[in-house]
């Protein structure tokens, strides 16, 4: 599904965000990418949707190698991979509807489709009622399952959730992230970057962590940390 | 083709919510762009009349008068009428004799004709060619051609009256040029920079539709035509008030003017369609232009 090849990333400041991650990623899988600030978790976020270019390696995205993928043929990656961001990133000025039905627009969906597919969506993230409300009008985690509704809307086969969670209170991200398995368990892969270590430690799945640009720790069914505690203070 | 007309719809849906939703900054844009259009239209106005007073005047001195020699013979005219025929832009070539060039002087001086009385036995007025051009430019070379034939008594015209207001017509259609040349760039500067406002207002919006994976294209186009909308009412509200401003101010002056200088001033009618025209299009460029220099560093996510 998704394939890192000895991708380094060295901004034009000269900052080595990542060096020779080396990455394999398969279809339905969910994992965590764990790691303080300036690990690299968002760089490498940003390397599979092409918002930055890798300095060396291959990344391959469903066999396609996204590295050699020209510029204006950039949005039809991001087509193919869901976005949900710490800071939900709504139009302020669209209601819930308009915001997922936007997506479906942007792509040149058929309008039939969109009054068919946004409300079922809507459904599974648990917001029928709230269609016509404004992201203003919604809390934390309403308005953060609306933008995983958006993202999930073109049936993407990957998603990437960059600390979706926070921003809310630990019930709410225990409801975001039911949202998120249950997006998982219909065949989603989902790669979610976070801090959030009882969320990571509560669900048992595979972790990924990142440090000074590098992959220190991979493991299925892993934990925020290593079984050995660290001295390293995390909130 | 339903995919992209699809798509080509909920972009210009988009352009006219965007254009509702700006609309305060979207007063100040078509503000600034009807300003410009104004003052452009002005100058146009102004530049059309001087260039209408210049052609006019160049008119009255588009005759050539070749003065024959007296007692000349048939073969000398034809040569000479046969000659100036034979020059580029040469509409007409009317023979005027003695008594005709006499019967003219009585028409002109009226009533002092009298003084003119007895002449008809010892005209000393010359036969004479007229030769009316198309273009004032040809007259040149018809003059250089017929100077020194044989039975050609003397060239009549002037030349250097004309040298000098085509001259003053070329200056100012070149000065009239820059001038509007410089109006549009500033134009383009001052749109491009309320629609920056507008699209950093939107950058998140943007961001967005990168991030969901919108198109170049399909980001720009509703700002191209929000930016469109912009110009075309910025054109449409200076049309109407350069039109009516100067349908009026033609009422006031258009006689004292010509008492003065003798020309009549462009009557607004004539001016109408041009004006129209040339401001919608301006109107319009400016807009799709300004929007485009705007919008090209959000792009780039």
């Amino acid at each position: 599904m998704i394939k890192l090849i000895n991708v380094s990333k060295e901004y034009d400041n000269g900052v080595k965000a990542l060096s020779n991650i080396n990455l394999e990623i398969n279809k339905g899988e969910f994992v965590f990418l764990v790691g303080s600030s300036g690990a690299g978790k968002s760089t490498l976020s940003k390397l599979i949707l092409k918002e930055e270019e890798v300095t060396e390696g291959k990344i391959y995205l469903n066999d396609l190698d996204v590295t050699k993928v020209p510029n204006r043929r950039i949005p039809f990656i991001r087509r193919n991979v869901g976005m949900v961001f710490q800071d939900f990133r709504l139009l302020p000025n669209r209601t819930v509807y308009e915001n997922v039905a936007f997506a479906m627009e942007i792509v040149g969906s058929n309008p039939k489709d969109i009054r068919r597919r946004v409300p079922m969506i809507l459904s599974i993230v648990n917001l029928s009622s709230k269609a016509s409300c404004f992201p203003d009008q919604l809390s934390g985690g309403e308005q953060q399952r609306v933008s995983i509704a958006r993202s999930i809307i073109n049936n993407p086969p990957v998603l990437i959730a960059d600390e979706p969670t926070g921003n809310l209170d630990p019930e709410t991200a225990r409801d975001i992230m039911r949202a998120l398995m249950d997006i998982n368990g219909r065949g989603t892969t989902i790669i979610m970057a976070t801090h959030a270590r009882e969320i990571v430690n509560d669900m048992k799945k595979r972790v990924i962590a990142l440090e000074n640009g590098k992959i220190i720790r991979d493991e299925q069914k892993g934990g925020y940390e290593l079984e050995v505690p660290s001295t390293k203070e995390y909130n | 083709m339903n995919l992209k007309f699809r798509v080509l719809k909920s972009i210009i849906k988009q352009g006219f919510q965007g254009m509702w939703r700006n609309r305060g900054m979207g007063v100040a844009s078509v503000a600034s762009i009807s300003a410009v259009l104004v003052i452009l239209g002005i100058i146009l106005i102004l530049i059309l009349s001087i260039n209408n007073f210049v052609m006019d005047t160049t008119t009255q001195f588009d005759e050539i008068q070749i003065y024959l020699e007296d007692n000349i013979n048939d073969g000398f005219m034809t040569n000479i009428e046969e000659t100036a025929a034979k020059n580029k832009g040469v509409v007409s070539i009317i023979f005027e004799s003695k008594d005709q060039a006499l019967e003219n002087f009585r028409e002109d001086w009226g009533d002092e004709a009298y003084l003119l009385d007895g002449l008809e036995n010892n005209n000393p007025l010359p036969n004479s060619y007229i030769i009316k051009v198309e273009d004032i430019k040809y007259a040149g070379n018809v003059v250089d051609s017929l100077k020194g034939l044989d039975g050609v008594e003397k060239v009549q015209y002037d030349k250097e009256v004309i040298d000098k207001l085509l001259m003053i017509a070329d200056y100012i259609r070149v000065g009239g040029i820059v001038i509007i040349a410089v109006l549009v760039f500033v134009s383009i500067f001052i749109i491009s920079n309320t629609i920056k406002l507008t699209v950093t207002s939107r950058r998140r919006e943007i961001n967005i539709m990168k991030y969901v994976g919108a198109t170049n294209n399909y980001i720009r186009g509703p700002f191209m035509i929000e930016g469109v909308l912009f110009g075309l009412f910025g054109a449409l509200i200076s049309i109407i008030i350069v039109y009516v401003g100067y349908e009026y101010f033609f009422e006031l002056v258009n006689e004292q003017f010509y008492t003065l200088f003798s020309v009549f001033l462009i009557v607004p009618k004539m001016i109408f369609k041009d004006i129209t025209v040339i401001f919608c299009a301006i109107g319009i460029g400016i807009g799709a232009v300004g929007s485009i220099v705007s919008m090209k560093r959000f792009l780039n996510v």
